[in-house]
């Protein structure tokens, strides 16, 4: 079968027990979290407990590895753009310029740089093993439950679980549809021109796309029929209601959150910590 | 019957805004509390629409002028709104795959409560006994995509029935099913008819199908009029099907080949209704009658499947060891149930997916190292869903798509072009846009993409899916002249009217193996084989039974001689 991004997999952890709406909560602080601090060392210890908890709902790096891979292309790119776009970025927060080397130019390498470019890196990827973790451990419909009960209007909640529903499918049809065309002489290959190859994929999504608004039209009839929308609120057959574990690990996140605005205000006396100083 | 009708249309009239004539014309039906309706006709007869209705997607969702009135208990629909009206009437739809809303059965079938604001323990112990009225209680926390075709239809059966509805709709309940799973969609249907007090309404075209078990009343319709209401009885001894395009049961069909005038006396409504000790004498004396036709000579092989084996994960083998070897000019089934392996290897064919192990010879040359695009040289491959294939706005320039992506010049594919249309009868539309096609047409016009490409062999999968018998006639004879062009066919189907009007060869395959390899007749009164892969037998081969014919295989396959005599002589 082919991997997909998001396959929600279900094995019984602590993690997969915690309602959704915990997890969507608990996502949010700590992200808050590693977004609200440029301090090293709480950025490291967030990252840490994250690895811990990505070890704990068993999640295998076999599952990830497309979106690692993506991620860390994504965060490679960014950090040489920084780096070319604004090489004396640190310099200019912490105050203090230590040379390690010159390179060219306007660009040369100083600590206060890496130290910069390094935390921000950490800062990102720490979000990574935290989304991660969301997704894989929560059920998509008890997701749009969570995203209803923090406020989220159902049918916006209900839009993005179907999504995630029917992505497999669309991704399949994709396939197929693609395959056939190759049969017709499309060329998808490497051989083709890139403007040939995006004009040949046009060929392929329009008729997914209309073999899609079939599918719309199919369900929102179907949900219709069974009484969707008819009134302001809805229930949730998949809302586990909150238990112990569940305020447990609401407040191991929110004390964490609170944790990292302390140091930033009592220690460091600012979102960055300085050891140049 | 002293009871009020639950259901009265009264010189009910409805016209879609976006069409210049109505689709129902002056309908006047009662229906009453625990009957069981069918309500045939073919594409276009308005019975799709008569069900809209019913449940409220007309006017609610599609718009339209209605005059006339249509009460559901006693209530005038025009003063309900779909909400209120889906809590009287439930509707099981065609496609059960795209009805699908929850992620797993137990949420699928609780999404009416969800809707109602239920509580969430409450709304559990529903499921948990209405899931057991349907036998889906196993499944609660399966994905849709673990589940069968018929497991999926019987949890949107669930998910209304939750709702405590008194109608149950149901619309074309078979289009999507395998026969065996057709079936037994049927008998749960009927189970669920007998144990409670619903009324049940089925909409299909495929008659005999539904007829498989009781019904009370048979409603026709064709161009948005009711042109009757009869008990099946009646309707199977009368004309009435045939004028209208939909298919009568097969054993209708071979005893009036027989020359038996069939009457409603002799209960024909049902093949196991019918009395047969009048009538036994004259089908044994019609099939003894039959000429064998000539064995046709051993034609060169086209396209040979040696050793073949694949696997997608090297784990577990989708294909084991198929060995078939196709005649040029051959029509061919390839039958099995879902998961068996048939598309599959329909891939491997094509060249989208490669062996593991063995070889495929087009005319004993190997073609491990033809790509997609060479294999398209010579095999055609049109997906059962033709908005899958169609990419451009005219059915001109959708049909030289290939041939411009091959860089033909422009007066070639012109004259390539008109030909593939001519030949699919679609000539008068040349410039014309797709969207304006019926279905059947847009079918046409992705064979005649493909045709243009001057394949030598044509795969083909479901082609007749969803069709009513006159479309379902059309392509199928349309095919036939291809094939007598030179054209070799093989068809990816469930369709047993297909296998047995058009093919002369059924390939069975069964979790990855081909366990028979015969013709059409040996496979569909062959027990095991039928089981194995979903099929289900014809009713021939229990008319065989019940007229004292030992030899039933040879009773179908005389059957499908003389049909095929018969249309010899009508085309000369």
């Amino acid at each position: 079968m082919r991997n997909n991004l998001f396959s929600y997999n279900l094995v019984d952890t602590p993690i997969h027990r915690l309602s959704g709406l915990t997890k969507l909560i608990a996502f949010l602080f700590l992200t808050f979290a590693v977004m609200f601090s440029y301090d090293i060392r709480v950025i490291l210890a967030v990252m840490a407990f994250s690895f811990w908890v990505l070890r704990v709902s068993q999640i295998k790096f076999s599952q990830i590895r497309l979106m690692v891979i993506y991620v860390i292309i994504f965060l490679a790119t960014n950090a040489i753009i920084t780096y070319l776009f604004s090489p004396e970025e640190g310099v200019a927060i912490y105050g203090t310029r230590h040379e390690i080397f010159h390179i060219a130019g306007r660009y040369s390498l100083t600590q206060e740089q890496l130290l910069y470019q390094t935390t921000k890196f950490l800062k990102y990827s720490s979000v990574i093993p935290l989304g991660i973790i969301f997704l894989l451990t929560t059920n998509p419909s008890e997701f749009a439950s969570a995203l209803n009960r923090v406020g989220v209007n159902y049918k916006a909640a209900y839009a993005v679980s179907l999504t995630l529903r029917y992505f497999p499918d669309i991704q399949r049809e994709y396939v197929d549809i693609s395959l056939a065309q190759q049969a017709r002489g499309l060329e998808m290959s490497k051989k083709a021109k890139l403007r040939d190859r995006f004009k040949n994929a046009l060929l392929i999504i329009i008729p997914l796309i209309f073999s899609t608004l079939d599918r719309i039209e199919d369900i929102s009839n179907a949900m219709d029929l069974r009484g969707f929308g008819k009134h302001k609120k809805r229930t949730w057959y998949n809302s586990k209601s909150l238990k112990k574990a569940d305020f447990l690990a609401i407040l191991i996140s929110a004390l964490i959150f609170t944790a990292t605005v302390m140091v930033s205000v009592f220690i460091n006396k600012s979102r960055f910590y300085n050891p140049f100083i | 019957m002293n009871k009020d009708p639950i259901i009265e249309f009264k010189d009910f009239t409805f016209k879609y805004y976006s069409q210049a004539e109505p689709t129902l014309h002056n309908i006047n039906l009662k229906i009453y509390p625990g009957e069981k309706i069918l309500i045939v006709g073919p594409s276009g007869s308005g019975k799709s629409t008569l069900g809209h209705c019913l449940n409220g997607l007309i006017p609610f969702s599609y718009r339209g002028d209605i005059s006339g009135s249509l009460k559901v208990k006693g209530l005038e629909t025009s003063e309900l709104d779909i909400f209120n009206l889906s809590k009287i009437v439930g509707t099981v739809l065609q496609d059960s795959d795209g009805q699908f809303v929850g992620l797993t059965v137990a949420e699928d079938i609780a999404f009416a409560l969800e809707n109602d604001m239920v509580p969430t323990e409450e709304m559990k112990e529903r499921v948990k006994d209405v899931s057991r009225i349907v036998d889906m209680d196993g499944f609660l926390t399966h994905s849709p995509y673990d589940l069968s075709g018929g497991q999926k239809q019987r949890t949107a059966l669930a998910g209304v029935m939750i709702d405590d509805v008194e109608i149950l709709l149901f619309d074309e309940p078979l289009a999507n099913l395998d026969p065996a799973t057709g079936k037994t969609a049927i008998e749960v249907i009927d189970r669920i008819h007998r144990e409670g007090q619903e009324t049940i309404i089925i909409i299909e075209h495929r008659l005999e199908d539904v007829l498989h078990r009781h019904v009370d009343r048979v409603i026709v319709l064709n161009d948005g009029r009711i042109l009757a209401d009869l008990d099946p009885h009646e309707l199977v001894s009368s004309q009435i099907l045939i004028d209208n395009g939909i298919r009568e049961p097969l054993y209708i069909t071979a005893l009036k080949y027989a020359g038996v005038e069939v009457t409603k006396d002799m209960m024909p409504g049902h093949i196991w209704s019918l009395k047969t000790e009048a009538i036994s004498q004259k089908v044994s004396s019609w099939f003894r009658s039959i000429e064998k036709p000539e064995t046709p000579r051993k034609r060169d092989s086209i396209l040979k499947i040696e050793d073949l084996s694949f696997s997608y994960d090297k784990r577990r083998q989708v294909l084991k060891n198929i060995n078939i070897d196709i005649e040029e000019g051959e029509m061919v089934a390839i039958v099995g149930k879902n998961g068996a392996g048939k598309s599959t290897l329909a891939k491997l064919i094509c060249g989208f997916e490669r062996p593991v192990e063995g070889r495929l010879l087009y005319r004993g040359e190997d073609m491990e190292d033809y790509s997609i695009k060479e294999r398209a040289e010579f095999i055609g491959y049109v997906m059962q869903n033709p908005n899958q294939m169609i990419s451009k706005n005219l059915i001109y320039d959708e049909v030289a798509l290939g041939l411009r992506l091959r860089n033909v010049d422009e007066d070639e594919i012109k004259s390539r072009v008109e030909k593939a249309l001519e030949i699919c009868g679609l000539s008068p539309f040349i410039n014309w846009p797709i969207s304006a096609l019926s279905y059947g047409q847009k079918k046409r016009v992705t064979i005649a993409s493909i045709l243009v490409l001057d394949p030598k062999i044509l795969i083909l999968d479901e082609p007749t899916a969803g069709q009513d018998y006159r479309h379902y006639s059309e392509i199928m004879d349309f095919l036939r002249e291809i094939n007598d062009l030179g054209i070799t066919i093989i068809f990816i189907t469930h369709d047993m009217h297909l296998m047995l009007e058009y093919t002369t060869r059924a390939i069975v395959l069964s979790e990855g193996e081909v366990i028979q390899d015969a013709r059409p007749s040996d496979v569909l009164t062959d027990q095991e084989v039928i089981k194995s892969a979903n099929l289900k037998e014809t009713s021939l081969y229990n008319l065989a039974q019940m007229v004292g014919i030992e030899d039933e295989t040879e009773f179908v396959q005389g059957f499908i001689d003389y049909e095929r005599s018969v249309r010899l002589k009508d085309e000369e």
